[in-house]
């Protein structure tokens, strides 16, 4: 059991990861012999390989990571020369010696940061006049900006929902991270169950969900146009099995399922543009796979098509030209029946998910991206259990009202909440304990609810609104 | 069912959650035979309850309905019994994702207090996590192990009654993440890093005063913690109505011949909009949150 954990927390070739130096995350794949860029320096990351996540290293000359010594030093906590305030410090940008060429010389002489902070201390004419607290904000800023080191970490939702909003947060509709965590307490997404997600977030959405489900139970995304977006799923680097609970279901089905027309065996638009492309060279076309889409028929039409134009290619085979045309053929034959194997898969996929969204029970329903979600929560509710939880994330307050009042007209859901999380960071040091400068804006705004039993009589017991009836207006004798 | 396991229908000794409204709900034991009160009458077990899918209406004696809902954590938390002051969804979901708790994560938790917090870790690290957690009041550790055994989630937690400042989790280096909602923190942070397993996890501390705050930092400082964050998280909630706002009147447009009193031309006209309004009041201040990773390097 022991040698299992300490796989799982070693670094392993082909891992995805996240770099980290101070506060910028990256999320990579571990390769070797295959550079990276990351805080304007190009890394190598063979080194990393078997050493633990969490790990520290120094970034040496030439981009190698080094790992760390066993005992970081950390600094003296000597009495300093300090100031007793800034009274008498003037800012002439003049109090350091050190010019920007010195320090890159330094840098080139392999300098580690400590050390360059060090130099930069000594030579600052005004350091000793500092405040302490001023001293080691000085410290503290020139460490952020030399130091070299940077951290190997093991994708978790709260890294990579860090990153991406730190990062890219459009790619993201601006979600930020403690609004993924309200989804995903609020949506009780756990081990077991079988959620809908709707996620035009890069899959960061999807990604969490899938962690916080453990590779227990099912996922399906279902997913507008023709691929659903996974590129943020991937940093996650979940192992193969957690592939096997995720489906996928496009949009653009889902009336005919919903109708019960969907039928995946005879899709005759796909076949068509597979036959037009493979014209003329489905001679060699395997039988079963041919059978299994039910173009039986259309099969045999193109191998007796085709059979011609292959006797007339061996006669005159021997050609260079000619020669040049059996190639060519013969890679349009290949690539048509990859297509024709990718567009099997696809249908299989496609059946897996629609058995199990037809039974209509699922346990919880969550949508997140820039599609507007009162259509899409209209439609998607309906594979939904009574009494399971539904999550609707949005950038703007605007829709969710419209899709609050929506939901109302619909019935067959309690406990509607709009709402939005309020986040402060604060920094802790004795004295000097305060709130961050900066915060964060906004983080986007949540819709939940739980699902019930649609009302089929339309009178029975008294009414139960939630939502008070609007005051009614004073008026003035309008009625003369 | 149980708190980590959907089901659904209602079967006898099930927990099921009787909505009447949003402010208005409460827990109750399917048990054939039982009857329950409710301000829309009676609601018998055996008809009404068991058998019955979740989420369905039910009807009551005096003519009125409710709704029966699964039980999730959530739903506990807003309606478990109080024996001490609680955490609330919002700071557990923060707490939940910033811990990366996930199925097979090894929990340690103190205090377990009335064991909202528990019941959202246990439904996180379920089927193959564990959580320990430790309550220094006898009755309350007591009452928890109770809990969570009627709630089917047993098996998930083991529960100490023990001072965790003085004796520890009962467990060393098999922890994830460390939990600490205790008046003094900062004498527990050395348990806490021994409960963590060797290889690094990750530690959250909750104190409602700032003082204990800092105190805390300094101690996991000291002790070789990194990434220590301190933050809080509010939530605000928009109640969705529709308002009604009065257009103003600006008279006629054309001077009418007599009383120039009459320019008014005395309509009441008011435009309707949809609008998220903002309660009175909200909840300003929970508690601080203190996160750290412990590390090898």
């Amino acid at each position: 059991m022991e040698k299992i954990s300490v796989d799982h927390r070693t670094i392993k070739e082909g891992d995805y990861v996240v770099l980290k130096r101070e506060n910028v995350f990256k999320a990579v794949q571990v390769q070797i012999k295959r550079k990276v860029i990351f805080e304007k320096q190009w890394l190598h990351l063979d080194s990393v390989i078997g050493q633990l996540y969490g790990t520290s290293f120094e970034v040496a000359a030439g981009g190698t990571l080094q790992a760390p010594k066993p005992n970081p030093e950390k600094n003296p906590k000597e009495t300093k020369e300090a100031g007793m305030d800034n009274r008498n410090i003037v800012d002439d940008g003049r109090s350091q010696k050190l010019t920007r060429d010195d320090i890159e010389t330094l840098k080139e002489q392999g300098l580690k940061g400590q050390e360059i902070v060090q130099q930069l201390i000594e030579n600052s004419s005004t350091f000793r006049d500092k405040t302490e607290f001023a001293q080691e904000k000085y410290i503290k800023k020139k460490k952020k900006k030399y130091d070299n080191t940077i951290t190997v970490l093991k994708p978790s939702t709260r890294i990579l929902a860090l990153m991406y909003h730190g990062r890219e947060p459009g790619k993201i509709c601006h979600l930020r991270y403690d609004t993924l965590a309200q989804m995903l307490t609020l949506g009780n997404v756990h081990a077991g169950s079988k959620i809908i997600v709707f996620d035009t977030c890069a899959g960061l959405v999807l990604g969490a969900v899938m962690e916080r489900m453990g590779g227990y139970g099912s996922v399906i995304q279902m997913y507008p146009g023709g691929e659903p977006v996974r590129a943020a799923t991937d940093n996650f680097g979940f192992p193969e099995h957690f592939y096997k609970t995720l489906h996928e279901f496009p949009l653009c089905k889902v009336n005919l399922l919903l109708d019960g027309t969907l039928s995946l065996d005879k899709d005759q638009k796909e076949t068509v543009s597979a036959v037009d492309e493979s014209n003329g060279a489905m001679s060699k076309a395997p039988q079963d796979s041919v059978q299994k889409m039910g173009e039986e028929v259309e099969g045999e039409k193109d191998s007796a098509q085709a059979s011609p134009e292959v006797d007339t290619m061996e006669v005159t085979s021997e050609l260079p030209e000619d020669k040049e045309k059996e190639e060519r053929a013969a890679r349009r034959e290949n690539k048509a029946l990859e297509k024709k194997v990718k567009q099997e898969e696809k249908r299989k996929k496609h059946m897996e998910a629609a058995a199990l969204l037809q039974g209509r029970n699922a346990d919880g329903l969550v949508i997140a991206g820039r599609f507007h979600p009162t259509p899409l929560v209209l439609s998607l509710l309906k594979f939904v259990a009574p009494s399971r939880p539904f999550v609707i994330y949005c950038q703007h307050k605007e829709p969710l009202i419209e899709c609050h009042t929506k939901l109302r007209e619909r019935g067959g859901v309690i406990g509607l909440q709009l709402s939005e999380t309020w986040l402060r960071h604060y920094q802790v040091l004795p004295n000097r304990t305060h709130p961050m400068l900066l915060m964060s804006g906004g983080g986007g705004y949540i819709l939940s609810g739980i699902t019930v039993a649609m009302d089929t009589a339309t009178s029975s017991g008294p009414q139960k609104t939630e939502e008070p009836a609007p005051k009614r207006q004073k008026l003035q004798d309008t009625e003369s | 069912m149980s708190f980590v396991e959907y089901g659904e229908y209602i079967q006898e000794g099930d927990i099921a959650i009787v909505f009447l409204g949003r402010e208005s709900m409460f827990p109750v034991k399917a048990q054939h035979g039982t009857q329950t009160q409710t301000k829309y009458g009676v609601i018998r077990h055996s008809s009404d309850l068991i058998g019955k899918r979740f989420g369905s209406k039910v009807n009551c004696s005096k003519g009125g309905w409710v709704y029966v809902l699964h039980p999730t954590p959530e739903l506990w938390t807003q309606n478990l019994p109080h024996r001490t002051q609680i955490l609330y969804s919002t700071d557990i979901s923060m707490i939940t994702m910033m811990l990366e708790l996930k199925p097979g994560s090894v929990v340690c938790e103190s205090g377990t207090g009335s064991g909202s917090l528990s019941h959202a870790i246990i439904r996180t690290i379920a089927p193959t996590g564990h959580l320990y957690t430790v309550e220094f009041h006898e009755q309350r550790a007591e009452k928890a192990a109770e809990e969570f055994l009627e709630h089917k989630v047993a098996h998930l937690a083991t529960v100490k009654n023990q001072d965790v400042c003085k004796e520890g989790f009962g467990v060393v280096g098999v922890a994830d993440a460390v939990f600490l909602d205790i008046p003094s923190p900062w004498e527990a942070i050395g348990h806490a890093k021994a409960a963590l397993k060797e290889e690094g996890g990750r530690m959250c501390s909750f104190s409602p005063c700032i003082e204990q705050v800092q105190r805390t930092c300094l101690a996991m400082d000291e002790l070789g913690f990194k990434e220590i964050s301190t933050l809080e998280v509010l939530l605000r909630v928009y109640d969705v109505r529709s308002v009604s706002l009065q257009l103003p009147d600006f008279g006629m447009e054309t001077q009418v011949e007599g009383d120039p009193k009459e320019t008014c031309t005395g309509q009441q006209a008011t435009a309707i909009c949809k609008s998220g309004v903002t309660p009175k009041d909200m909840a300003g201040h929970t508690g601080y949150l203190t996160f750290a990773t412990k590390s090898l390097l």
